[in-house]
């Protein structure tokens, strides 16, 4: 059992509250999923930039290591985010390569991605979830079952450029997919099932697939129970298996979209008994875009 | 001498965003044969798992709002009206009573349950009357895929569609269907709607409220031909 939460605004009027309305919906899934949580949040980019959010042991030096690589550094606990011009992404790349204390744990123009061991309430709270703003937000609550109850199995998983997923569930050809991946030169940090399917639709994307394409070809090649939620930059998708096992409640408003486990975790949301309430349909893909 | 009058002023009020849920459920299971606390109404469920679970007295319940797993599960007697969508397993396990549920329905409404009524206004998901045993089902929409799956005994009314693998390794339920039928599941065959199975189905439409004529149906149950229904297997058993 997991929990997921997602929150993707039509109404950039929101935007501000965003964080604050998604630290909420994770901490009413703190009995879905209490070992861990995470969340992906799509605010501000510069343009011509990268943003890297990274992780190291609590207490490492974060400051010292921008100012080291000339980069801007915000803090988060035991996160960090820095901001490069994309140009420098190879040689930033190359100087962390040679720390080994340091994880990347996403990178792109917008996406932020935190993660680690502990109550919902209190990751969003270390990390100060409820005073982020964005455009859409993916967050999970880890109750774990296919590997060990850690920083790095907890989601949301990032595997591309601007690219996050969760999920729910367990599958169980992960293992032969991986190997398939690996011979494509996708990496791998873990052992966990997720992050082969976030490895496969980031394969997609690079191939030049649309997200929904994506999805659509995940439904071929994953095999196990799931519910995915997936954010790219400008894009906020879901899909369920064919079987459904895993729970699904979607609300759709004129302001926004809302993806919850359970509908407890909706309750809450602006605007919410007037929203058009749904079950997404197993094995169908459904997707929203951000308007420019 | 005052006629009785059990008017909607006299609903007996429990709001869940004051109360704890487990103090609504211990009330509701306590209530004894002879109690004059016959309507209830209750306030804000948000979601809340196991709501009005396991009641054993012909009381009737409102459930304002929407409700998480298993709502009205066990029911014995009671009529309970839930007026949102419902979550997983609503009314699972009912042994006798009536749930109605004014939205949707999530997947394995009326799991396993016995006797009684479920009434679904909307649709229900996958697995609607997952292995049930007596239990009559009437969904004003439609279903998702292996409903009725393992359906022992009772009665499943679709006036929607029904998905995939409708009625897979059915026993002894039978199941109507309005709308189309995406795939039968194994060992389901359509059959004909006898003189019984009408007054069955025109009986559950009336209780349902639905004036739709019984002409509009197909009827489906077992054909009989998985391992357990054949003779050389009954020593197996």
């Amino acid at each position: 059992m997991c929990g997921i939460a997602g929150l993707f605004l039509k109404n950039r009027a929101l935007e501000p509250e965003l964080g604050s309305h998604l630290a909420v919906m994770l901490g009413i899934l703190t009995d879905r999923g209490p070992d861990s949580a995470g969340f992906a949040i799509y605010g501000d980019g510069k343009p011509g930039h990268v943003k890297f959010t990274l992780r190291a042991a609590a207490g490492y030096d974060f400051p010292a290591l921008a100012a080291a690589l000339g980069a801007a550094c915000t803090l988060h606990d035991d996160h960090a985010t820095f901001t490069i011009p994309e140009s420098a992404e190879p040689t930033f790349r190359a100087a962390l390569a040679s720390r080994p204390g340091i994880s990347i744990v996403a990178s792109g123009t917008r996406m932020e991605l935190f993660k680690g061991v502990g109550l919902p309430d209190d990751v969003s709270r270390r990390f100060g979830l409820a005073d982020m703003a964005g455009s859409h937000a993916i967050g999970h609550t880890r109750m774990a079952t296919e590997s060990a109850v850690t920083t790095q199995g907890a989601h949301p998983f990032s595997t591309g450029p601007d690219q996050c997923l969760v999920h729910n569930g367990s599958l169980s050809n992960h293992n032969d997919v991986r190997r398939a991946l690996m011979r494509q030169n996708m990496v791998f940090e873990t052992q966990n099932d997720t992050e082969v399917a976030a490895g496969y639709l980031s394969w997609k994307l690079r191939d030049g697939a649309k997200l929904d394409e994506a999805l659509t070809s995940a439904l071929d090649v994953l095999d196990g129970f799931y519910t995915f939620v997936v954010g790219t930059e400008s894009g906020f998708g879901v899909l369920r298996d064919p079987v459904a096992c895993k729970p699904a409640v979607m609300a759709e408003t004129e302001d926004y979209v809302a993806f919850g486990s359970e509908y407890r975790a909706l309750a809450d949301l602006p605007g919410i008994s007037k929203a058009h309430l749904f079950e997404p349909e197993p094995a169908r893909i459904y997707f929203w875009e951000r308007q420019a | 001498m005052a006629a009785l009058d059990v008017t909607r002023s006299d609903r007996i009020v429990f709001d869940l965003g004051a109360e704890e849920l487990r103090a609504l459920n211990a009330t509701l299971q306590g209530l004894e044969g002879a109690t004059n606390e016959t309507a209830w109404t209750i306030l804000n469920p948000r979601g809340a798992h196991a709501l009005c679970v396991g009641i054993t007295q012909p009381i009737e319940v409102m459930v304002d709002g929407h409700a998480g797993y298993y709502c009205g599960g066990m029911n014995d007697g009671a009529a309970i009206t839930i007026t949102g969508n419902a979550g997983p397993g609503v009314a699972e396990n009912m042994m006798s009573g009536r749930v109605h549920v004014m939205g949707d329905a999530s997947h394995a409404a009326g799991a396993t349950a016995h006797g009684g009524l479920l009434l679904i206004e909307g649709n229900a998901a996958a697995r609607c009357g997952i292995s049930m045993k007596g239990v009559d089902i009437v969904v004003k929409g439609s279903v998702g895929h292996m409903s009725a799956f393992m359906a022992q005994s009772g009665n499943l009314v679709i006036l929607g569609d029904a998905g995939e693998a409708l009625g897979d390794s059915l026993y002894e339920a039978q199941i109507f269907v309005r709308g189309s039928v995406k795939s039968l599941g194994a060992d389901c065959e359509e059959k004909p709607m006898t003189e019984e199975a009408r007054a069955v189905l025109e009986h559950l439409l009336r209780e349902a409220g639905v004036n739709v004529p019984v002409s509009a149906f197909k009827r489906y149950g077992s054909a009989r031909t998985l391992y357990h229904f054949h003779v050389d297997n009954a020593g197996a058993y």
